[in-house]
């Protein structure tokens, strides 16, 4: 057992560990609240409900984000919804079960106390939003609505039309933006974090570059928290908003934060498929959609036809086929690899063959077009600008994308990583999801993190660190400044002829070829060549216009760059160390007879949590092993 | 698809700008307008140039980040739709494309076709939510919100606050933003309690600001790319007055 990693998880029964522990944790007192002040980086529905809740309890706050406006965070994108184990429709829903399914889901690899305080907290969130005003999707009685995603058999997921995260992230931004007018909460939009600031092995502040005149600012404080989001950008063509990026939490792993699962990363089954090389972005349709559409291929490899001319008997309906119980609403990993297995088979449609049907004729016709119209419309109308095509026709085509991210800076119970006064919160953190996150889990995660988890545990924190008094002038706080302005420098000095992007694209095209939907140990290590060989080159050929002390979005792009070819090796290193298949890290080498994720339970139930050791160096890796008290770990079946 | 391209250039708030002609080649159709200007500023940059500045993020029309004027309209011909949702087909090759920022008062020009729009932030910073703090809220189910009443506040929430209506306005105003939110809260149960407190303080911020004043010229109805009704507009009114005539 690796001693540095304790994941500080209380004891006693499950169902009573949160609650329990909540009672029993130190606090601050309120009128010393106000001498606390926090630094929290992101205001997606982790960052601001963490800030806004953070505010309210007194602490003093700093937010920040990139973007212009906190409302802009990347989590406004989200589309689908909201779990909660609210049981309103009936059905056998509870805590335990939506426990079990996220467990399950996750293909046994991650913890089980936080899964279950997530499942918990679920009931809490819901009745926060609608307090604040969120304008879910209600029955004519005037009750909350829900509607199905994948890896459940019960409808849990809570909506607000196709914009659930905008609308929960304008909630939690309300909740933001009420504590600001308070004086508690003070904004940094359009600032980007280069540098976490650790002084004697404590995280005490932050170096960030202000994006309208290029200069580097020094925040100290007494916690940083980050909840940056994803890395889904990584692979450069995502569903994630183009300025997603891994710098924050890759440069706390330079100051030593361990970074666990980088390598579990999700594959999403519904994305338009890519149309050509000047594209920019994925478009994700909501895994909401498979509650109606029916994914087909056509049986017949090579068969052209229009797929309104293809009867019946000659569809293959392969979800369906394979996974009779949970048809169409399997898991995204399963979706995803049953949809490669198809085209790599020869059978998947439009461009390149890449590509299936995801086929709305028959709910159409058995609810009539105006009611799949008012589920699904903006998802329609959003398939015909992008597309040109008209899906209440002919059906969608769709392909996996990179989506999401399980894997992020290691954590305890408390959502701390290794290094003391540094939190993470949100898709940023590895926490709850293990190999795999199921559809409406992550807004349910970030939200339970930044409303309920974090402003109690920071207390516990607070309460019994012993915090030297500081400011920017310390040494530290020189020393990152220094190191952020020396990286903008030696971007600037290359002056080589190859632009940021055509780095980002090829690197993209590399990890999704060889570290994407499925992986192999000869592929993996072929990339452990390449990425470095290219990192090389960036810094030999990259041409970055402007200077540092302006607005200059290319420098913003190439430090994003720089940090990915770092951060890449890592997670292909991750990939080739786990030796199985679990939930989204599909190595090909280990597969069950009908090409399901074969598991190995003996050697691999941990989380690997990376320490950084130097660029190009070998990480060493900590090992937190995952005990199962309470669910065993089986094959997971959907059919 | 080819286009010339007449694009606003200013390197600061107080620089002077200018239009300047770029010439964008070998277009796909398919590509959005963002992406067109991507293929223009990766030219730019290959030659050591600097790239044209717009802000993005989501790229499929829903965090409010991009937003220009094209061809004298916010966010370019067609209608419910954002910049980041226009596609090249919608124009004709050869076509002459004119790219301006948004032009107020209230929005100073950060760079070329980026401008400062934290006058939006302090407006709902003013009263723009429920003041409800974490941990107080009752069960979701015992508020009751009639499905009429949720659809209409949901179609007033979908602002994205990009401040097209701004743009298009000829006072640059910004009332549809302010009677979007305004209009979302009042027609809930759970923002009745604060309904007169609200819509005074963000009327009062709105002003501070320097935005215009609303002639009721509906220009930004018809500009909007979420097709935010006017009629939250009235219904702002009748909140204004109601309060103004209650707190007296
Ligand atoms: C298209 C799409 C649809 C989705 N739909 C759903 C859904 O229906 N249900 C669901 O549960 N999940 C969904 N997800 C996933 C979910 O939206 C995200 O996982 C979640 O919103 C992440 O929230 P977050 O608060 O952790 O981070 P984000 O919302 O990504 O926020 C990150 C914040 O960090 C800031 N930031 C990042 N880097 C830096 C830096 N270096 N310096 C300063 N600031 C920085 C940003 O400015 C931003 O404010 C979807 C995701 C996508 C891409
Ligand atoms: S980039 Fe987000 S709305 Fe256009």
């Amino acid at each position: 057992m690796d001693t540095t990693l304790d994941a500080k998880v209380p004891s006693g029964p499950l169902e009573r560990k949160w609650s329990d522990y909540k009672s029993t944790i130190k606090l601050v007192a309120p009128a010393n609240k106000r001498k606390y002040t926090l630094i929290v980086v992101g205001t997606g529905l982790a960052g601001a409900s963490a800030a806004a809740s953070l505010g309210e309890l007194g602490y003093n706050v700093l937010s920040f984000c990139f973007q212009d406006s906190p409302r802009r965070a990347h989590s406004i994108a989200a589309q689908g919804g909201i779990n909660a184990a609210k049981n309103y429709q009936n059905d056998g829903d509870s805590v335990w079960r939506l426990f079990y399914d996220t467990i399950k889901g996750g293909d046994y690899r991650s913890r089980e106390a936080n899964v279950y305080r997530l499942a918990e907290l679920s009931v809490n969130i819901i009745d926060q939003c609608v307090a604040q005003g969120v304008p879910f999707a209600r029955e004519y009685s005037g009750v909350l609505a829900n509607r199905s995603f994948g890896g459940a058999q019960v409808s849990r997921t809570f909506y607000a039309r196709g914009q659930t995260g905008q609308q929960l992230l304008l909630g939690a931004y309300g909740a933001l933006m009420r504590q600001v007018a308070a004086g508690r909460v003070r904004l940094f939009p359009r600032r980007e974090m280069l540098e976490l600031v650790v002084v004697d092995g404590v995280a005490r502040g932050i170096v960030v570059r202000n994006l309208v005149d290029g200069k580097l600012e020094s925040y100290v404080a007494d916690a940083v928290c980050l909840a940056t989001g994803g890395y889904s950008n990584v692979y450069f063509l995502s569903t994630n908003a183009k300025g997603c990026n891994v710098t924050a939490i890759w440069r706390a792993h330079r100051k030593g934060a361990f970074f666990a699962n980088p390598c579990f990363t999700q594959i999403h089954p519904t994305c338009i498929p890519v149309s050509g090389d000047y594209q920019s972005k994925l478009t994700l349709m909501s895994e909401s959609l498979r509650n109606d559409g029916r994914v087909w291929v056509p049986k017949q490899a090579g068969d052209r036809r229009h797929p309104n001319q293809i009867p019946e008997a000659e569809r293959d309906y392969f979800l369906e086929r394979k996974y009779p119980a949970y048809g169409n609403l399997v898991p995204r990993d399963v979706a995803s690899r049953s949809i490669k297995a198809v085209c790599d088979e020869g059978r998947g449609v439009g461009p390149g063959g890449r590509g299936v049907y995801l086929d709305f004729a028959d709910a159409i016709k058995r609810d009539g077009r105006a009611v799949i119209e008012q589920k699904y419309g903006n998802l329609f109308d959003m398939y015909y600008e992008i597309t040109g095509e008209n899906a209440y026709e002919v059906p969608m085509r769709i392909y996996p994308a990179p989506h999401y991210t399980m894997g992020g800076l290691w954590v305890d119970y408390n959502l701390m990583s290794n290094l003391p006064g540094l939190f993470v919160l949100g898709e940023a953190n590895f926490s709850d999801h293990g190999a795999n996150r199921l559809g409406a889990s992550a807004l349910m995660q970030g939200l339970a993190d930044g409303y309920f988890i974090l402003p109690v545990t920071i207390g516990g924190y607070l309460a019994d660190a012993r915090l030297p008094k500081l400011d920017t002038d310390h040494a530290a706080f020189k020393d990152a400044e220094r190191e952020a302005a020396a990286r903008i420098e030696k971007l600037l000095a290359v002056r080589g002829k190859r632009t940021v992007d055509s780095f980002h694209r090829e690197l993209g095209l590399l990890l999704w070829d060889k570290c994407g939907m499925s992986r192999n140990e000869t592929g993996l290590k072929e990339l452990l060549e390449q990425i470095p060989a290219l990192r090389e080159e960036f810094w030999r050929d990259v041409t970055v216009t402007g200077s540092a002390g302006t607005f200059n979005q290319v420098l913003e792009r190439a430090g994003r760059v720089a940090d990915f070819l770092e951060f890449a090796e890592l997670m292909v290193i991750d990939a080739l160390e786990r030796r199985e298949s679990c939930g989204a890290h599909f190595r090909e080498e280990y597969q069950t007879e009908d090409g399901e994720a074969l598991r190995n339970d003996d050697l691999y139930a941990y989380v690997a949590a990376w320490e950084f050791t130097g660029v190009g160096n070998r990480p060493i890796l900590h090992k937190e092993p995952l005990i199962f008290e309470y669910v065993k770990p089986t094959q997971r079946s959907y059919k | 698809m080819d286009f010339i391209l007449k694009v606003w250039r200013q390197n600061g708030p107080d620089a002077p700008g200018r239009l300047v002609t770029y010439e964008a080649t070998n277009i796909p159709p398919e590509a959005s307008f963002l992406e067109m200007l991507d293929i223009v500023n990766a030219g730019l940059e290959a030659r050591g140039e600097d790239p044209i500045a717009f802000e993005h993020d989501c790229r499929e029309g829903i965090c409010g980040s991009c937003g220009m004027m094209i061809n004298g309209r916010p966010h370019g011909p067609g209608r419910g739709i954002t910049t980041c949702q226009l596609y090249m087909r919608q124009f004709k090759d050869g076509q002459t494309i004119v790219v301006e920022p948004w032009r107020a008062k209230a929005f100073p020009v950060i760079k070329d076709l980026v401008v400062d729009r934290s006058a939006f932030d302090r407006i709902i910073a003013a009263g723009g939510y429920i003041s409800i703090n974490t941990g107080s809220a009752p069960e979701a189910n015992s508020i009751l919100v009639p499905k009429e009443d949720a659809d209409l506040a949901m179609d007033a929430a979908a602002c994205i606050g990009c401040g097209a209506c701004v743009a298009a306005c000829k006072n640059a105003s910004a009332m549809l933003f302010v009677a979007a939110k305004v209009a979302h809260l009042a027609l809930l149960p759970q923002g009745k309690p604060e309904r007169r407190r609200r819509v005074l303080a963000m009327v009062a911020a709105m002003d501070a600001e320097g935005f215009g004043n609303c002639t009721n010229e509906g220009e930004c109805e018809a500009e909007c790319p979420k097709n935010i009704s006017i009629a939250h507009i009235a219904r702002l009114n009748r909140e204004y007055l109601r309060a103004k005539f209650f707190s007296r």
